[in-house]
């Protein structure tokens, strides 16, 4: 019978099914941060339990980080006693794979995982984080969970889970000049809205997809989790597989050959039945801006709000109440807009990749004086090919700073929040009301419209 | 985690869609490594000024709406996975959230924490908001045993699905790693005869 990728990575890694219910999922890699985690380690003391599968974990520090003076004392006092206490948990567990702040591994979570061969096509994973769907640009079975499913991962290395529906969306033929993976991803939200694809796992399809790098594939993945979906795919190609190999977790030697004879069966059968199937023409795709308070509120960023009669009936409170916070108005066009920050960082855009695209924007330019700009890396992996490639030199020319690894002001638990009333342009993922600081008014976009924003200090359109 | 029983409660009425995670409980809070107290933080910047005063326009603030039943917009509970979200709402008071569309994460969150996420349709959940501004006294009564919930100001009711295991598990206070841990033998088979 003819089965979905999602199906072969699903269907073999069921240990036993509940009647009626739900699945026993055996998970292979299991990321774990430091604030959806204190909670389940508390758990499995209480029960008197140990971690099953230590060596399955991999733990890293990332959303409360400081993104300066990462070798001095965390100042927060409630940010460094979680730190420490899951440091302790490291110990105490023995967990081996353990990265604190400072360590030369350390990084925002979705991207260690793939910078260091974790992530691996074929397997599943899960992490008490909704932007593990990032992984899934591997051709992997990974999503976000809660605490109490940590603690089950942690305790027998599986989960129980309804199986997801499928949903495949193919992008026929190619984006266009200055149009990203972010932006495919902005436009994808705002053709589904957030809650469009609650239920179903996604595959990603078509042309537009088979071009793009493992960097912009994540990108898409990532932002799986912003439509409802339970997580987001790409069925694994040589593309992914050159990427993985040599990586230090990766596979080697002959384990390397067999995994890679498996690998390459992991792709939608002819024939295969999706619950959903939607189809796009990556050409009518644009540069992607948000102009609302959840990730739904997309538009191209030449194009204007929509206007009060374009918007449902039961959504106009919703809709007005979220330009009343973002300070615009039904039908206003964005572009030329004067913005106060750009946010160049997080598991969404915190890549090398996105820092090319940035550099190679600005270079030779100046940042705008009415900006100030948050760089801030992945981890330190991405931070030392910045320096590298010569990239922190061209940021410098242009009075930009580099700050160090960590979820920053994708998030704003640490010190990296967006003033109250202030704009930012942000490459994160969420421009929820106060995402980024009590008050704080993001504009999501990608990677090159933060550069064009970044030097003219305004809403641009990095075409022109 | 405590049996989930039948309940008869007034409600508090959010009728605003896609209220995400980062409302329920915002990142500054997830500092915790315990449970206790989220509650009291529960929809922060919507019911606090920045100095702590409560905003007298929030309807957790209004003395009119009470009770143990939250009834919310369309995609409730979208965005992160934080289980604080759920811990705020269970640390608040509230045994079920009530809404037409719930996102994934939440209410799997939920379910692990014995708050009850009952499913209904737009019309139903219009209902439930006009009776509860005209009187702010209207119960609700959710029995799970049966599937039902009853608008008791229409004496309508409607049926709502939950997926049997997750029935089970509410109705006995049981939770998912009670389960797994019973299926250790299971696991060790499946990791001795994996290939690949
Ligand atoms: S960068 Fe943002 S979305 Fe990604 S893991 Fe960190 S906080 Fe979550």
């Amino acid at each position: 019978m003819s089965k979905t990728l999602f199906d072969k990575i699903w269907d073999a890694h069921a240990v036993s099914s509940v009647e009626n219910g739900p699945t026993q999922l055996y998970i292979d890699r299991h990321f774990c941060h430091e604030v959806t985690s204190p909670q389940a380690f508390n758990g499995l003391r209480a029960r008197g339990l140990k971690v099953f599968r230590p060596e399955l974990t991999t733990m890293t520090a990332d959303h409360n980080t400081p993104t300066i003076d990462q070798d001095q004392p965390v100042k927060d006092p409630i940010s460094r006693n979680q730190l420490d206490q899951f440091a302790k948990n490291a110990a105490e567990f023995n967990m081996p794979i353990f990265y604190p702040l400072g360590h030369a591994k350390n990084g925002v979570v979705h991207i260690i995982g793939p910078e260091n061969g974790f992530t691996q096509p074929g397997m599943t994973i899960v992490c008490g984080d909704s932007h593990t769907s990032t992984h899934g640009a591997f051709g992997t079975i990974a999503f976000g969970i809660g605490t109490s499913e940590v603690e089950m991962v942690l305790a027998t290395q599986c989960i129980l889970q309804t199986r997801p529906k499928t949903m495949r969306i193919t992008y026929n033929g190619k984006l266009g000049k200055g149009v990203m993976a972010k932006d495919l991803a902005l436009f994808t939200i705002a053709q589904l809205t957030t809650g469009g694809a609650t239920g179903y796992f996604v595959e990603y399809a078509g042309e537009a997809i088979r071009s793009m790098s493992m960097e912009e594939r994540m990108t898409v993945c990532n932002l799986s989790i912003e439509m409802g979906a339970r997580g987001g795919m790409i069925a694994p190609d040589e593309t992914t597989f050159s990427y993985v190999k040599g990586r230090e977790f990766a596979p080697k030697g002959e384990e390397w050959d067999r995994k890679l004879a498996h690998w390459k069966t992991l792709v939608s059968d002819e024939g295969a039945v999706f619950d959903k199937e939607l189809v796009f023409d990556a050409a009518d795709i644009q540069p992607m801006i948000t102009y609302g308070t959840n990730p739904g509120m997309g538009m191209g960023i030449r194009e204007s709000i929509p206007t009060m009669d374009q918007v449902d009936e039961a959504g106009r409170i919703s809709f007005r109440k979220s330009l009343d916070y973002m300070g615009f108005t039904a039908g206003e066009q964005l572009l030329g807009k004067s913005i106060d920050y750009v946010f160049l960082g997080s598991c969404t855009n915190g890549r090398i990749e996105d820092f090319r695209i940035f550099a190679n924007y600005i270079k030779g330019k100046k940042k705008a004086d009415n900006v100030t700009a948050w760089l801030v890396p992945g981890s330190w992996g991405v931070e030392k090919q910045i320096r590298e490639e010569g990239l922190l030199d061209i940021l410098t020319e242009a009075g930009f700073k580099l700050r160090q690894p960590g979820c920053s002001a994708c998030l704003a638990m640490n010190d990296d929040k967006v003033p109250a009333g202030k704009y930012a342009v942000s490459t994160s993922n969420r421009n929820f009301e106060g995402r980024q600081g009590p008050g704080a008014r993001t504009i999501l976009a990608g990677p090159l419209v933060a550069a064009a924003a970044a030097v003219t200090g305004r809403i641009t359109d990095p075409r022109e | 985690m405590n049996k989930f029983e039948k309940l008869t409660s007034t409600v508090v009425p959010l009728p605003i869609e896609n209220v995400d995670t980062d409302q329920i409980i915002p990142a500054r809070f997830l500092k915790a490594t315990n449970k206790d107290g989220f509650g009291d933080n529960l929809f922060a910047d919507w019911r606090y000024e920045k100095d702590g005063t409560p905003k007298k326009d929030f309807v957790l603030n209004n003395p009119t709406y009470s009770g143990s039943i939250l009834v919310g917009g369309k995609n409730f509970g979208s965005g992160s996975s934080r289980e604080h979200a759920a811990w705020a709402i269970d640390g608040y008071g509230f045994k079920v959230v009530v809404s037409s569309f719930f996102a994934d994460i939440f209410q799997n969150n939920a379910l692990n924490n014995g708050v009850l996420p009952v499913v209904v349709s737009p019309e139903f959940l219009a209902e439930i908001f006009a009776a509860v501004t005209t009187d702010p006294s209207t119960t609700l009564t959710v029995d799970l045993d049966s599937q039902t919930i009853t608008n008791n100001a229409t004496g309508k009711s409607e049926s709502f699905s939950i997926n049997p295991y997750k029935k089970e598990c509410l109705l006995k206070g049981m939770d998912d790693i009670d389960y797994l841990l019973s299926k250790k033998e299971q696991v060790l088979q499946y990791e001795a005869k994996r290939t690949i």
